[in-house]
Protein backbone atom coordinates (compact mmCIF):
# COMPACT_ATOMS: atom_id res chain seq x y z
CA UNK A 1 0.00 0.00 0.00
CA UNK A 2 1.17 3.50 -1.15
CA UNK A 3 0.53 6.84 -1.24
CA UNK A 4 2.55 9.05 -3.45
CA UNK A 5 2.48 12.49 -4.70
CA UNK A 6 4.30 13.74 -7.78
CA UNK A 7 5.30 16.89 -8.61
CA UNK A 8 2.46 18.85 -7.28
CA UNK A 9 1.55 22.55 -7.69
CA UNK A 10 -1.91 24.23 -6.53
CA UNK A 11 -3.26 27.92 -7.15
CA UNK A 12 -5.81 28.83 -5.12
CA UNK A 13 -7.59 32.85 -6.34
CA UNK A 14 -5.02 32.70 -8.94
CA UNK A 15 -1.39 32.50 -7.31
CA UNK A 16 0.72 29.52 -7.05
CA UNK A 17 1.29 28.51 -3.48
CA UNK A 18 3.51 25.65 -3.70
CA UNK A 19 5.07 23.96 -6.87
CA UNK A 20 6.59 20.44 -7.21
CA UNK A 21 5.86 19.21 -3.68
CA UNK A 22 6.42 15.55 -4.20
CA UNK A 23 6.24 12.43 -1.28
CA UNK A 24 5.83 8.96 -1.29
CA UNK A 25 4.42 6.92 2.13
CA UNK A 26 4.37 3.39 2.45
CA UNK A 27 2.51 1.22 5.26
CA UNK A 28 3.04 2.68 8.80
CA UNK A 29 4.91 6.13 7.32
CA UNK A 30 3.79 9.76 8.81
CA UNK A 31 4.59 12.73 7.03
CA UNK A 32 4.65 15.85 8.78
CA UNK A 33 4.16 19.12 6.87
CA UNK A 34 5.87 22.59 8.31
CA UNK A 35 6.64 25.96 7.72
CA UNK A 36 5.00 29.21 8.70
CA UNK A 37 1.64 30.64 8.45
CA UNK A 38 0.18 30.90 4.74
CA UNK A 39 2.82 28.11 3.50
CA UNK A 40 0.74 26.17 1.64
CA UNK A 41 0.25 23.02 4.13
CA UNK A 42 -3.38 23.25 4.65
CA UNK A 43 -3.85 23.53 0.37
CA UNK A 44 -1.43 20.64 0.08
CA UNK A 45 -3.66 18.33 2.27
CA UNK A 46 -6.78 19.95 0.88
CA UNK A 47 -5.17 18.71 -3.10
CA UNK A 48 -4.46 15.34 -1.27
CA UNK A 49 -7.85 14.83 -0.32
CA UNK A 50 -9.37 16.01 -3.11
CA UNK A 51 -11.30 19.56 -2.62
CA UNK A 52 -8.68 21.08 -4.87
CA UNK A 53 -7.44 20.19 -8.06
CA UNK A 54 -4.18 20.26 -8.50
CA UNK A 55 -3.04 23.35 -11.08
CA UNK A 56 0.21 20.21 -12.11
CA UNK A 57 0.74 16.69 -11.01
CA UNK A 58 -1.41 14.03 -9.43
CA UNK A 59 -2.06 11.83 -6.14
CA UNK A 60 -1.79 8.43 -6.62
CA UNK A 61 -2.96 5.35 -4.25
CA UNK A 62 -2.49 1.94 -4.34
CA UNK A 63 -4.12 -0.44 -1.50
CA UNK A 64 -2.47 -3.39 -0.06
CA UNK A 65 -3.57 -5.72 -3.27
CA UNK A 66 -1.99 -3.49 -5.45
CA UNK A 67 -5.08 -1.77 -7.05
CA UNK A 68 -5.31 1.21 -7.99
CA UNK A 69 -8.52 2.36 -9.25
CA UNK A 70 -10.05 4.01 -6.28
CA UNK A 71 -9.79 7.91 -5.41
CA UNK A 72 -7.47 9.08 -2.95
CA UNK A 73 -9.98 10.98 -1.14
CA UNK A 74 -12.00 7.70 -0.67
CA UNK A 75 -9.50 6.19 1.31
CA UNK A 76 -8.51 9.17 3.85
CA UNK A 77 -10.10 10.28 7.06
CA UNK A 78 -9.74 14.20 6.81
CA UNK A 79 -9.66 16.35 10.22
CA UNK A 80 -9.77 19.94 9.34
CA UNK A 81 -9.90 23.23 11.34
CA UNK A 82 -13.73 22.34 11.74
CA UNK A 83 -14.96 19.92 13.41
CA UNK A 84 -17.57 18.27 11.33
CA UNK A 85 -19.94 17.76 14.26
CA UNK A 86 -23.65 19.20 14.48
CA UNK A 87 -23.49 21.48 17.65
CA UNK A 88 -27.85 20.77 18.13
CA UNK A 89 -27.12 16.46 18.53
CA UNK A 90 -25.73 14.89 20.89
CA UNK A 91 -21.78 13.67 20.67
CA UNK A 92 -23.39 9.77 20.26
CA UNK A 93 -25.93 11.03 17.78
CA UNK A 94 -23.11 12.71 15.73
CA UNK A 95 -20.77 9.76 16.36
CA UNK A 96 -23.54 7.43 15.29
CA UNK A 97 -23.62 8.99 12.38
CA UNK A 98 -20.77 9.58 10.52
CA UNK A 99 -19.99 5.97 11.47
CA UNK A 100 -22.96 4.19 9.48
CA UNK A 101 -22.34 7.13 6.96
CA UNK A 102 -18.56 7.08 6.72
CA UNK A 103 -19.03 2.81 6.68
CA UNK A 104 -17.20 1.53 3.59
CA UNK A 105 -18.55 -1.92 3.52
CA UNK A 106 -14.89 -3.05 4.51
CA UNK A 107 -14.74 -5.61 7.21
CA UNK A 108 -11.59 -3.68 8.86
CA UNK A 109 -12.37 -3.57 12.47
CA UNK A 110 -13.53 -0.46 13.72
CA UNK A 111 -14.21 1.04 17.20
CA UNK A 112 -17.43 1.46 19.14
CA UNK A 113 -19.21 4.90 20.43
CA UNK A 114 -17.94 4.04 23.74
CA UNK A 115 -14.52 2.61 22.83
CA UNK A 116 -13.83 5.96 20.81
CA UNK A 117 -15.09 8.11 23.29
CA UNK A 118 -13.17 6.35 25.47
CA UNK A 119 -10.08 6.00 23.64
CA UNK A 120 -10.20 10.18 23.79
CA UNK A 121 -10.29 10.24 27.21
CA UNK A 122 -14.06 11.66 27.58
CA UNK A 123 -16.20 7.94 28.29
CA UNK A 124 -19.01 9.29 30.21
CA UNK A 125 -20.21 12.44 28.41
CA UNK A 126 -21.38 11.25 25.22
CA UNK A 127 -24.93 12.06 26.21
CA UNK A 128 -24.51 15.93 25.87
CA UNK A 129 -24.92 18.06 23.02
CA UNK A 130 -22.39 18.83 20.86
CA UNK A 131 -22.48 22.43 21.30
CA UNK A 132 -22.22 22.02 25.01
CA UNK A 133 -18.53 20.97 24.81
CA UNK A 134 -15.56 23.13 25.54
CA UNK A 135 -13.58 23.87 22.32
CA UNK A 136 -11.04 20.86 23.62
CA UNK A 137 -13.52 18.60 24.70
CA UNK A 138 -15.20 19.40 20.92
CA UNK A 139 -11.56 18.75 19.13
CA UNK A 140 -11.30 15.33 21.25
CA UNK A 141 -14.44 14.13 19.75
CA UNK A 142 -13.97 15.15 16.14
CA UNK A 143 -10.87 12.93 16.70
CA UNK A 144 -13.05 9.98 17.47
CA UNK A 145 -14.51 10.32 14.38
CA UNK A 146 -11.37 8.68 12.91
CA UNK A 147 -11.50 5.85 14.96
CA UNK A 148 -15.52 4.71 14.19
CA UNK A 149 -14.93 4.31 10.75
CA UNK A 150 -11.94 2.62 8.93
CA UNK A 151 -9.83 4.60 6.53
CA UNK A 152 -6.44 3.62 5.96
CA UNK A 153 -4.86 7.26 5.16
CA UNK A 154 -5.31 10.14 8.20
CA UNK A 155 -4.77 13.57 7.04
CA UNK A 156 -4.85 16.21 9.51
CA UNK A 157 -4.38 19.53 9.50
CA UNK A 158 -3.53 20.88 12.78
CA UNK A 159 -4.62 18.17 14.74
CA UNK A 160 -3.41 19.49 18.31
CA UNK A 161 -4.62 23.16 17.99
CA UNK A 162 -6.90 24.28 21.35
CA UNK A 163 -5.54 20.85 23.36
CA UNK A 164 -3.92 20.78 26.63
CA UNK A 165 -0.60 18.74 26.84
CA UNK A 166 -2.81 15.34 27.84
CA UNK A 167 -4.69 15.26 25.04
CA UNK A 168 -1.77 16.29 22.77
CA UNK A 169 0.04 12.74 23.81
CA UNK A 170 -3.23 10.86 23.76
CA UNK A 171 -3.66 12.22 20.03
CA UNK A 172 0.26 11.01 19.90
CA UNK A 173 -0.49 7.67 21.58
CA UNK A 174 -3.66 6.91 18.89
CA UNK A 175 -1.76 8.20 15.32
CA UNK A 176 1.11 6.11 16.83
CA UNK A 177 -1.22 3.19 16.95
CA UNK A 178 -2.36 3.57 13.69
CA UNK A 179 1.06 3.61 11.65
CA UNK A 180 1.49 0.32 14.11
CA UNK A 181 -1.88 -1.32 12.11
CA UNK A 182 -0.37 -0.19 8.94
CA UNK A 183 -1.85 3.26 8.31
CA UNK A 184 -0.80 6.09 6.63
CA UNK A 185 -0.57 9.66 8.37
CA UNK A 186 0.13 13.22 6.42
CA UNK A 187 -0.17 15.93 9.48
CA UNK A 188 0.75 19.92 8.90
CA UNK A 189 1.39 21.09 12.62
CA UNK A 190 3.77 23.40 14.07
CA UNK A 191 4.99 20.36 17.65
CA UNK A 192 6.76 17.59 15.98
CA UNK A 193 4.01 15.24 18.09
CA UNK A 194 6.66 13.02 18.87
CA UNK A 195 6.08 10.30 16.24
CA UNK A 196 8.26 7.86 14.93
CA UNK A 197 8.74 6.93 11.53
CA UNK A 198 8.46 10.30 9.83
CA UNK A 199 9.20 12.20 6.97
CA UNK A 200 8.82 16.06 6.82
CA UNK A 201 8.10 17.89 4.12
CA UNK A 202 9.31 21.85 4.92
CA UNK A 203 6.81 24.28 2.85
CA UNK A 204 8.07 27.75 1.65
CA UNK A 205 5.65 30.06 0.90
CA UNK A 206 5.78 30.75 -2.97
CA UNK A 207 8.97 29.09 -3.17
CA UNK A 208 8.62 25.32 -3.58
CA UNK A 209 9.37 22.76 -0.84
CA UNK A 210 12.38 21.12 0.69
CA UNK A 211 12.36 17.39 2.00
CA UNK A 212 14.11 15.81 4.60
CA UNK A 213 13.89 12.68 6.70
CA UNK A 214 13.64 13.00 10.53
CA UNK A 215 14.58 10.20 12.76
CA UNK A 216 12.82 7.12 10.98
CA UNK B 1 -28.17 6.53 3.61
CA UNK B 2 -31.07 6.06 6.02
CA UNK B 3 -28.53 7.56 8.85
CA UNK B 4 -28.21 10.56 6.99
CA UNK B 5 -32.02 11.35 6.55
CA UNK B 6 -33.02 10.32 10.28
CA UNK B 7 -29.93 12.99 11.28
CA UNK B 8 -31.59 15.72 8.27
CA UNK B 9 -35.01 15.26 10.28
CA UNK B 10 -33.38 15.31 13.78
CA UNK B 11 -31.25 18.51 12.74
CA UNK B 12 -34.56 20.70 11.00
CA UNK B 13 -36.84 19.61 14.37
CA UNK B 14 -34.23 20.23 16.90
CA UNK B 15 -33.56 23.81 18.26
CA UNK B 16 -32.24 26.28 15.32
CA UNK B 17 -33.46 23.59 12.58
CA UNK B 18 -35.93 26.13 11.15
CA UNK B 19 -38.10 23.39 9.83
CA UNK B 20 -40.78 25.71 12.04
CA UNK B 21 -40.11 28.54 10.28
CA UNK B 22 -41.81 28.21 7.20
CA UNK B 23 -44.88 27.03 8.36
CA UNK B 24 -45.08 29.85 10.56
CA UNK B 25 -44.36 32.59 7.32
CA UNK B 26 -47.46 30.37 5.61
CA UNK B 27 -49.52 30.78 7.99
CA UNK B 28 -49.16 34.19 8.50
CA UNK B 29 -49.37 35.21 4.84
CA UNK B 30 -52.80 33.35 4.37
CA UNK B 31 -54.03 34.40 7.87
CA UNK B 32 -53.09 38.17 6.63
CA UNK B 33 -54.95 38.28 2.85
CA UNK B 34 -58.43 38.07 4.28
CA UNK B 35 -57.81 41.17 6.29
CA UNK B 36 -56.28 42.91 3.04
CA UNK B 37 -58.25 41.57 0.38
CA UNK B 38 -61.88 42.81 2.49
CA UNK B 39 -64.56 39.96 3.70
CA UNK B 40 -66.15 39.90 0.22
CA UNK B 41 -66.37 35.55 1.00
CA UNK B 42 -66.51 34.54 -2.82
CA UNK B 43 -63.68 36.99 -4.09
CA UNK B 44 -61.78 34.42 -0.97
CA UNK B 45 -62.92 31.27 -2.05
CA UNK B 46 -62.38 32.51 -6.04
CA UNK B 47 -58.30 33.50 -5.07
CA UNK B 48 -57.95 31.07 -2.37
CA UNK B 49 -56.36 28.43 -4.34
CA UNK B 50 -53.72 30.57 -5.64
CA UNK B 51 -53.08 32.03 -2.70
CA UNK B 52 -51.98 28.87 -0.81
CA UNK B 53 -49.86 27.48 -3.65
CA UNK B 54 -47.98 31.54 -3.59
CA UNK B 55 -47.53 31.48 -0.24
CA UNK B 56 -46.40 27.70 0.32
CA UNK B 57 -43.79 28.23 -2.89
CA UNK B 58 -42.51 31.43 -0.93
CA UNK B 59 -42.43 29.34 2.73
CA UNK B 60 -40.61 26.81 1.06
CA UNK B 61 -37.83 29.11 -0.30
CA UNK B 62 -37.36 30.42 3.09
CA UNK B 63 -35.45 27.48 4.47
CA UNK B 64 -33.61 26.92 1.37
CA UNK B 65 -30.24 28.81 1.64
CA UNK B 66 -28.99 26.74 4.95
CA UNK B 67 -29.08 23.09 2.94
CA UNK B 68 -26.17 22.99 2.18
CA UNK B 69 -24.57 26.33 3.85
CA UNK B 70 -25.02 24.90 7.69
CA UNK B 71 -22.81 21.48 6.55
CA UNK B 72 -20.24 23.64 4.84
CA UNK B 73 -19.72 26.16 8.17
CA UNK B 74 -19.13 22.88 10.30
CA UNK B 75 -16.87 21.08 8.01
CA UNK B 76 -19.36 18.20 7.46
CA UNK B 77 -19.36 19.04 3.57
CA UNK B 78 -16.01 18.25 3.27
CA UNK B 79 -16.47 14.90 4.48
CA UNK B 80 -19.81 14.04 1.95
CA UNK B 81 -17.70 15.70 -1.11
CA UNK B 82 -15.05 12.70 0.14
CA UNK B 83 -17.32 9.72 0.22
CA UNK B 84 -17.21 7.26 -2.13
CA UNK B 85 -21.26 7.41 -2.53
CA UNK B 86 -21.94 9.36 -5.23
CA UNK B 87 -22.55 12.58 -4.01
CA UNK B 88 -26.01 12.79 -6.21
CA UNK B 89 -27.49 10.15 -3.88
CA UNK B 90 -26.05 12.13 -0.52
CA UNK B 91 -27.77 15.70 -2.30
CA UNK B 92 -31.55 13.18 -3.01
CA UNK B 93 -31.37 12.07 0.15
CA UNK B 94 -31.02 15.37 1.82
CA UNK B 95 -33.35 17.17 -0.27
CA UNK B 96 -36.26 14.12 0.55
CA UNK B 97 -34.89 15.01 4.17
CA UNK B 98 -35.60 18.92 3.81
CA UNK B 99 -38.72 18.45 2.00
CA UNK B 100 -40.38 15.42 4.80
CA UNK B 101 -39.14 18.20 7.27
CA UNK B 102 -40.70 21.41 5.57
CA UNK B 103 -42.72 20.46 2.64
CA UNK B 104 -44.56 18.07 3.81
CA UNK B 105 -46.04 19.82 6.71
CA UNK B 106 -46.65 22.98 4.03
CA UNK B 107 -49.19 20.28 2.79
CA UNK B 108 -50.59 19.02 5.40
CA UNK B 109 -51.51 22.83 7.17
CA UNK B 110 -53.05 23.63 4.09
CA UNK B 111 -56.45 22.56 4.53
CA UNK B 112 -56.51 24.54 7.57
CA UNK B 113 -55.76 27.72 5.23
CA UNK B 114 -58.00 26.70 3.27
CA UNK B 115 -61.19 26.98 5.88
CA UNK B 116 -59.50 30.42 6.24
CA UNK B 117 -60.10 31.43 2.65
CA UNK B 118 -63.56 29.97 2.41
CA UNK B 119 -62.58 27.72 -0.19
CA UNK B 120 -64.74 24.59 -0.77
CA UNK B 121 -64.20 20.97 -0.07
CA UNK B 122 -63.04 19.82 -3.20
CA UNK B 123 -61.31 22.60 -3.82
CA UNK B 124 -59.07 22.32 0.34
CA UNK B 125 -58.80 18.96 -0.76
CA UNK B 126 -57.35 19.23 -4.14
CA UNK B 127 -55.05 22.38 -2.76
CA UNK B 128 -53.39 19.77 -0.72
CA UNK B 129 -53.05 16.96 -3.03
CA UNK B 130 -51.20 19.35 -5.80
CA UNK B 131 -48.97 20.68 -2.97
CA UNK B 132 -48.08 17.30 -1.92
CA UNK B 133 -47.25 16.30 -5.43
CA UNK B 134 -45.55 19.90 -6.31
CA UNK B 135 -43.84 20.73 -3.62
CA UNK B 136 -41.24 17.90 -3.80
CA UNK B 137 -39.76 19.68 -7.07
CA UNK B 138 -39.66 22.97 -5.68
CA UNK B 139 -36.95 21.60 -2.92
CA UNK B 140 -35.24 19.71 -6.21
CA UNK B 141 -34.92 23.24 -7.71
CA UNK B 142 -33.67 25.19 -4.70
CA UNK B 143 -31.41 23.06 -3.83
CA UNK B 144 -29.45 23.67 -7.28
CA UNK B 145 -29.36 27.64 -6.55
CA UNK B 146 -28.79 26.43 -2.50
CA UNK B 147 -25.99 24.55 -3.75
CA UNK B 148 -24.35 27.56 -6.02
CA UNK B 149 -24.60 30.03 -3.39
CA UNK B 150 -23.28 27.93 -0.76
CA UNK B 151 -19.95 29.57 -0.06
CA UNK B 152 -22.23 33.14 -0.62
CA UNK B 153 -22.47 34.57 3.57
CA UNK B 154 -25.67 36.21 2.71
CA UNK B 155 -27.03 33.52 -0.27
CA UNK B 156 -30.69 33.31 1.22
CA UNK B 157 -31.92 35.94 -1.03
CA UNK B 158 -30.09 34.54 -3.75
CA UNK B 159 -31.01 31.90 -3.40
CA UNK B 160 -34.82 32.60 -3.73
CA UNK B 161 -34.02 34.98 -6.79
CA UNK B 162 -32.08 32.01 -8.58
CA UNK B 163 -34.89 29.64 -7.96
CA UNK B 164 -38.23 31.46 -8.28
CA UNK B 165 -38.19 31.60 -12.25
CA UNK B 166 -37.68 28.30 -12.32
CA UNK B 167 -40.57 27.43 -9.45
CA UNK B 168 -43.07 29.43 -12.17
CA UNK B 169 -44.21 26.08 -14.35
CA UNK B 170 -44.93 24.10 -10.95
CA UNK B 171 -47.19 27.36 -9.36
CA UNK B 172 -49.25 27.62 -13.00
CA UNK B 173 -49.76 23.95 -12.84
CA UNK B 174 -50.41 23.33 -9.62
CA UNK B 175 -53.15 26.16 -9.57
CA UNK B 176 -54.46 25.77 -12.59
CA UNK B 177 -54.56 21.79 -11.95
CA UNK B 178 -56.90 22.92 -8.73
CA UNK B 179 -59.04 25.41 -10.23
CA UNK B 180 -59.50 22.64 -13.44
CA UNK B 181 -60.71 20.35 -10.12
CA UNK B 182 -63.33 23.13 -8.89
CA UNK B 183 -64.64 24.39 -12.08
CA UNK B 184 -66.01 21.36 -13.79
CA UNK B 185 -65.89 21.64 -17.50
CA UNK B 186 -61.77 22.09 -17.92
CA UNK B 187 -60.37 18.60 -17.45
CA UNK B 188 -58.13 18.20 -14.49
CA UNK B 189 -55.73 15.35 -15.18
CA UNK B 190 -53.76 16.92 -17.79
CA UNK B 191 -52.19 19.93 -15.40
CA UNK B 192 -52.25 17.15 -12.64
CA UNK B 193 -50.14 14.83 -14.81
CA UNK B 194 -47.77 17.93 -15.69
CA UNK B 195 -47.29 18.72 -12.12
CA UNK B 196 -46.07 15.15 -11.64
CA UNK B 197 -43.72 14.85 -14.88
CA UNK B 198 -42.44 17.96 -13.27
CA UNK B 199 -41.36 16.77 -9.71
CA UNK B 200 -40.31 13.70 -11.41
CA UNK B 201 -38.02 15.76 -14.06
CA UNK B 202 -36.65 17.96 -11.36
CA UNK B 203 -36.18 14.98 -9.10
CA UNK B 204 -33.81 13.90 -11.81
CA UNK B 205 -32.41 16.77 -13.07
CA UNK B 206 -31.98 18.92 -10.13
CA UNK B 207 -29.30 16.14 -8.03
CA UNK B 208 -27.00 16.31 -10.27
CA UNK B 209 -26.76 19.68 -11.15
CA UNK B 210 -26.61 19.82 -7.44
CA UNK B 211 -23.79 17.35 -7.02
CA UNK B 212 -21.77 19.31 -10.07
CA UNK B 213 -22.23 23.10 -8.68
CA UNK B 214 -20.39 21.51 -5.28
CA UNK B 215 -18.08 19.87 -6.58
CA UNK B 216 -17.21 23.40 -8.29
CA UNK B 217 -17.77 25.81 -5.39
CA UNK B 218 -15.44 23.71 -2.99
CA UNK B 219 -12.22 25.68 -1.96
Amino acid sequence: MYLAAENLAARRAGDLIFVNASFRLTRGEALILTGHNGSGKSTLLRVVAGFLLPEKGSVKFSDSQGRTDRRPSEVCHYLGHRNAMKNELTVAENLRFWRSFLDDGSQAPTASIEDAAEAVGLGSITHLPFGYLSAGQQRRFAFAKLLVAHRPIWILDEPTAALDTNADRLFTALIGEHQKNGGIVLAATHQSLGLRNVKELHMKCFAGVETEVWGA
Amino acid sequence: MTALFLRDLKLSVRAGGGALIGILFFLTIVAVVPFGVGPDLNLLSRIGPAIVWISALLAALLGLDRLFQAERDDGSLDLMLMHETPLVITVFVKCLAHWTASGLPLALAAPLLGVFMNMTETAIGVTMLTLLVGSPAITFIGAVGAAVAVALPRGGLLVSILVLPLTIPILIFGVSATYAAVHKPTPFLPPFLMLIALTLFFAVIGPAATALALRNTSD
